[in-house]
């Protein structure tokens, strides 16, 4: 078999990953079960071979947290906003397709922007362009272009944020640079 | 005050607040004209309505060990909402399950129908050959 070998270390996220929903599914987290959900999870990763995420090679932890608690205040939000939608608009909401290009050309980068963008109510990822990273974002209650650039600008920000987690080195001295212009 | 009504009034608000989302999106399914705006409703609320439900459920299981496995049917709703709203609505948008009125601005259909063009004048090249 003809297979791009992976170091450990890129494989690492993904093993914890795994150990950590055997720890949660048999509810055990005691250091001998910890160490057989370990071996289970080389061999599944060995067996069950998938083409390796390309990560950015930095986890910006102290950036994370406030983007989840951010995010988690949108959702709350927006699902308000949807729901009085749904009562007072109905039949009549307005809704929009937009056209986002993105920063980022990482696939991990622009998959978790589209992932973020569509658990936020209001909106939904109805296409991707790989070729030029452009997502076609759904969105509902967008009335007019000022509506639209609003949700154009909420998606380059969640990008932003995103590059600043765990996008690469490059992307982010480009960001850095555009919000300093 | 001892700590137990707190819980259990906590848990009380988030039970019927996730509950509430769940009615959201029955609301949002009936009233909604088009599938794209009805995706929005059947999806989204959801997160937090399951979120709030699942919160609930581990205070009041009073136990730790709970925590995690909830954390990871939570994290999993996460992975896999968007990817089922996101088929759905490309699907629909393909199959034009869409009322372009009721679009202020669509910004993909000129992609689409250049793409299609495209293809169009491709195929028309390769039968002159």
């Amino acid at each position: 078999m003809n297979r791009k070998r992976i170091s450990l270390r890129q494989e690492l996220p993904l093993l914890v990953w795994l150990v950590f929903v055997w720890g949660a599914l048999w509810q055990n987290f005691s250091p001998g079960n910890l160490l057989f959900g370990a071996l289970i999870a080389v061999l599944v990763a060995r067996i069950f071979y998938l083409p390796p995420v390309e990560l950015g090679g930095r986890f910006n932890v102290l950036r994370a947290v406030p983007f989840a608690l951010i995010f988690l205040g949108k959702v709350v939000a927006a699902s308000f906003q949807v729901l009085y939608l749904a009562v007072v608009r109905g039949p009549n909401v307005v809704s929009a397709v937009v056209a986002v290009p993105l920063r980022s050309h990482s696939d991990l980068l622009v998959t978790a922007t589209g992932h973020v963008i569509s658990l936020i109510p209001g909106s939904l990822v109805v296409e991707v362009d790989r070729s030029t990273s452009t997502l076609y974002i759904h969105g509902i209650n967008v009335r007019n272009a000022e509506d639209a650039a609003k949700l154009r600008k909420e998606v380059r920000d969640t990008e932003a944020g995103l590059i600043r987690i765990m996008g690469t080195k490059a992307e982010l001295s480009a960001l850095t640079l555009e919000t300093a212009a | 005050m001892n700590p137990d009504t707190v819980i259990d009034a906590v848990s009380a608000v988030f039970m019927v607040t996730g509950a509430l989302m769940s009615l959201a999106a029955a609301i949002g399914l009936l009233r909604f004209p088009d599938l794209m705006s009805r995706m929005h409703a059947a999806t989204k609320p959801q997160v937090l309505g399951l979120f709030l439900l699942l919160a609930a459920l581990g205070l009041q299981m009073r136990t730790w060990s709970v925590w995690p496995v909830l954390l990871v049917a939570w994290l999993f709703q996460l992975l896999t909402v968007p990817v089922s709203a996101h088929m759905v609505g490309r699907a629909g948008y393909r199959t034009k399950h869409l009322h372009p009125e009721l679009l202020s601005s669509d910004e993909l259909e000129a992609v689409v129908q250049k793409a299609a063009q495209q293809a169009a004048t491709h195929g028309a090249d390769d039968d002159d050959r």
